[in-house]
Formats: structure tokens, sequence, C-alpha cells
């Protein structure tokens, strides 16, 4: 198999996916996709049957929160092609009144865990997943503490004084 | 959850709870198994007991007070979580180190890997009734904590390492140590295998217990000594070396069937290997100029109190690291390193301030268990047992 460089597969994404690349980027060597929650279950399972990249492999998934975009929550997944000896990562961005976003345990059934880690901490609903439920944290907590605004520490709290040290 | 064995026959069904504390499961995991006797029919794991909320603490600590955390995820091989976060804060700065601290962080990290498989191994053998090897094995994982005092001063949660190398040498007597463990430890590891390997009733009590296909291991994300007993040979030390692996000459073992006895074998087999590149890198160190342990960044490398006080640019540096001043790059970071369980992950996104904006652990331990309830439905109670000590899950890293 000959060598494929991240354009290579960026070229092959886009013939397929025409116009679904929203911003595309290289930091640190590692291709870094955002795309929207329609497409991002459509590439996943394009990269993973696709003979020649073959991302097989499916490393984590994530949520991250930026609260001062338009579109809050993101899920972040990393792919890897150990045929390639690639990793890809795909991001998609959903709005915070309905963070909803197809399931990828039917490709990866180690998806499982990962989707529900990141409903747990984010609240990002993965649709069609067998069960999500909370998993680190109680049944019956209502927040969702890796979201910014959640303190790391109640704030009423008096006998600390960080003013002058920590972020 | 998993279920087995759905015939309208009337079954008497009994709910177990093993756990969340029981003295077989060796951390804090709760499993809620249905039993049709001595056979499980389904299992429900409870995770989370322990869970500390290492990524939001992350959020809100500089880098290099994280190295505590990641201490506390794998706990019985604490210094390769630490140079894994290292490595990631340094692939975020673009920080280039001599090699002679690549190679001791080599040392380092395949001392605690042996560490770690030593005390899977040995916990292996007390679960499948033969204790004598966990006792003999234990006092050399006793000899290797000895030399993380003599490197950090610290044994089990090691704190060791600096963002670009190491607080301070290695000194002559930790050289020693390690010298004496090469040479010591080959002996009591044969002992320890001749007890084992070929030991009629420990290959038929694991043999045929909780087996896995390769496919299942990739579709499940497994890495590490799990995915390469089901027959697949990747390792991120060979597939993206960091910390100059590439220098060093080990195999990657791979098993067969993947259950219980194939996982047994692979961590042994890597214990061999680990001790072959800790030999290289002792061979290696001896070429490269004496007393350099850390890169030249004194932007991100605290100097030494001495100099804070006598010299007014280090008393600069060290004001600017620890008050936050230094710039940081905004950019995201994937870093992986292979842990004791698997391919251990660092995903960084920094927003230019002095701690991550996120910071996301990718745990093999988490990821591995969740294929745990349908290895062990269908099978005996005592196999369950088995095959989680065989996964090696530990609890810190399972909850983070």
């Amino acid at each position: 198999m000959g060598i494929i460089t991240n354009q290579g597969i960026l070229d092959k994404l886009n013939a397929r996916f025409p116009n679904a690349m929203l911003e595309v980027s290289e930091p640190k060597g590692l291709l870094t996709i955002t795309t929207d929650r329609e497409t991002l279950p459509k590439i996943v399972a394009y990269l993973k049957e696709d003979a020649s990249l073959a991302f097989r492999f499916l490393t984590d998934i994530t949520g991250v929160h930026y609260p001062e975009q338009e579109l809050p929550l993101g899920v972040v997944c990393h792919l890897q092609s150990m045929a390639l000896n690639r990793r890809i990562r795909l991001k998609a961005f959903l709005p915070l009144n309905n963070p909803r976003i197809s399931t990828l345990t039917h490709l990866f059934p180690g998806a499982n865990w990962m989707e529900r880690e990141t409903y747990d901490f984010f609240g990002i609903i993965f649709e069609g997943h067998p069960d999500l439920r909370r998993i680190l944290n109680m049944d019956d907590m209502v927040a969702f503490p890796m979201r910014k605004e959640f303190p790391l520490e109640d704030p009423n709290r008096r006998d600390k004084n960080d003013d002058f040290f920590g972020r | 959850m998993t279920t087995f064995l759905e015939d309208s026959e009337q079954r008497d069904i009994t709910t177990l709870n093993l756990g969340p504390t029981h003295p077989a499961t060796h951390g804090v995991f709760q499993n809620i198994l249905k039993m049709d006797g001595e056979r499980i029919v389904s299992a429900d794991p409870t995770i989370g007991y322990i869970h500390r909320a290492f990524e939001k603490i992350a959020e809100h600590r500089p880098f290099y007070q994280i190295t505590p955390l990641t201490d506390r995820l794998n706990y019985c091989s604490a210094p390769i979580n630490n140079m894994g976060w290292h490595m990631t804060v340094e692939k975020m700065l673009g920080l280039e180190l001599p090699k002679r601290v690549d190679y001791m962080r080599v040392i380092v990290m395949e001392l605690s890997r042996i560490a770690d498989h030593l005390i899977c191994n040995g916990i292996l053998g007390v679960d499948s009734g033969a204790y004598s090897g966990f006792l003999y094995l234990f006092e050399e994982r006793e000899k290797i904590y000895d030399i993380f005092e003599e490197i950090c001063g610290a044994r089990l949660t090691t704190n060791i390492g600096r963002i670009g190398g190491f607080e301070r040498d290695f000194s002559e007597k930790a050289f020693d140590r390690i010298r004496q463990f090469i040479k010591e430890f080959p002996p009591v590891m044969k002992d320890f295998e001749n007890l084992f390997n070929r030991n009629r009733i420990f290959i038929d009590r694991c043999t045929g217990v909780s087996p896995i296909t390769v496919e299942q291991a990739l579709g499940y994300s497994w890495t590490g000594p799990l995915l390469r007993a089901a027959g697949l040979d990747y390792d991120v030390r060979v597939l993206e070396p960091y910390s100059s692996y590439e220098d060093f000459e080990f195999e990657v073992p791979v098993g067969t069937s993947g259950d219980c006895y194939d996982r047994f074998i692979v961590r042994n087999e890597e214990i061999w290997q680990s001790l072959r590149i800790i030999e290289q890198a002792m061979e290696k160190l001896k070429k490269e100029p004496e007393g350099v342990f850390h890169a030249d960044v004194p932007e991100y490398y605290l100097p030494p109190k001495q100099e804070v006080y006598n010299n007014m640019e280090a008393l600069i540096y060290h004001f600017k690291i620890v008050m936050g001043e230094v710039e940081n790059p905004a950019t995201e970071v994937y870093h992986a390193v292979e842990g004791a369980n698997g391919e251990l992950g660092f995903y960084l996104i920094t927003d230019g301030g002095r701690s991550p904006f996120r910071l996301h652990f990718r745990r093999p331990s988490f990821i591995n268990y969740q294929a745990f309830p349908d290895l062990i439905v269908g099978g005996l109670l005592s196999d369950a047992i088995l095959t989680m000590s065989s996964m090696n899950v530990i609890a810190g890293e399972l909850d983070a």
C-alpha cells in the first residue's frame, strides 16, 4: 500500500462529501476536520469501509465546550488507520438547546462507554445509543459537570481565597 | 446489559452483587450478576466509585501541576503517565529534548512497565490459587520502587520528571540500583516462569477463559497486552515512536487466542523485552554527555533554587513560570504513549493560557473494561474473577 498523505485523505473526503468540510487544519501534523452533525457519522463509516484508508480503529470520542461560540458543544472523534499508520480527528459542533448526534456504536462497539462518558460530562445525546446513561457520575445528578459554567468548587465557600492565584 | 440463555423453561436465577468492595476484585468495581447456578446469565457493571474529576481539575491548574493528577490514573505505573503528560506538553510547545533525557525516560518507563506487569501476573497467579509467585515478584517490585525513590524521592505516586526533562540527574546510587536490578531480576523471573508457564494446573485453569478474536478486540478499541494477546502486534512504541524508542531493538510479543493464558504469557514476554530495552538504554547512556538531565528551555523549566536567589535572570524566569506569564501556543495536541494497559492518550486543547482549555485522558482501562460483561457472560463465576485480573483493570485509570 502506498503512502497516503493527509492531503490525499482530504481529497478523497472532499470528492465523496463535497462542501461538508467546514474547517480543515493540521495542528502538529494531525489532520483535523470540522463538519456538521449529519455528516460526521457518514464520514466515520466511509473512513472505516474504504479499503485504501481503513480507519478501523476508534481511538477516542470526547466532548469540548466553547461557551462563546454559536454552536458551543463539540464532539471530537479520533480515528486511527493502522494500515496507513495515520490518525485523523473529526469534530462536529452542536447547539446547546438540542445537542443531538447519531451514535457510532453500530460501527464500533467500543464507542459505547466513550459516548456514555461524553453524555455524562457534556450532555451530548447520541441518538440510537443502546444504553445512554450516566457512567462516572451518580445517576441523580442534574448538571453536566465538564461544561464551562459548572464551577470547580462550591462558589459559596468562604474558607479559601484564591484571588491572586489560579485561573 | 448482556444476556444469555433466554429459554422458556423455568430457571432459578439468583442475583449476585459482586463488589463494590470484594477481596477478589482488587479495586472498587461493582458488577450485578444474574446467576444460574455457577453460570453467569447477565452482567451489569457499575463504575465511577473513585471518580475524582481530573479533567475538570486539570482545567484549573498550570501545566506543570498536572503530574500529581496523572500519577493517580494508573497508580501501578505512575511514571509512564507522568512522562506521557510531559511529552504532551513538550509536543504542544515544540521542545526538542537531548538524547540523554530520552534514554533516562525510557529507563524509568520500562521499569514501571515491568512493575505493572509484575503486579498483574502475580495477582493472576493469586486468583488462580498460586500464591507463591506473587511473593517472589513483589520483592522485585519493591526494588523497582527503591530505584524510583532514589531518582525522585517517592515510590508509588512518583510525580517524576518535569516539563523539559527531569528535576535532577540520576544519582550514582540510582545507576547502581538499576544495574543491580538488571543482574538480579532475571533469575527471579525465570523462577516465576518455571512455576507457571508449563504448570499443568495453571494452564488448565487459564486456557480458554474469555478468549477474544482480533476483530472483536479492535471493535472494542482494545490496545496494549490485551490486543496483542489476541494476535495483533499494535504497539505505540513501534508505530509512533516517542522518546527515542526508534533507537532500541525489541520485539512485540503476540498471542493467538486472546485468552487469560495468552495475556499472561504476553505480559511475561513484555517484561523480558522491557529488560532488554533498559540494558540497551544503560549502554547508550554511557555515550551521552554526563550531567545533562533537562533541555535548555529556561522559559518552561524551573531554574534551581540556588540560582533563583543569586541570579537575576533565573529569578525572572522563576517568577514568570510560577505566575503563568509565559506565552503558550493556542493549539491542540493528541499524544499517545504505550502505557502498561495499552494506548494512554492525552488530548490537550490550549487557548494560550497557563492551564489547559480542555484535557482529556484516553484511559486504556476504561475502554478495555467495557468488554468485560460480554466476556464473562456464559462462563463461570470463578472465570469472571480470573478474567478481571488478567485484564489488569486499575480503578484509578478506569474512573479518572
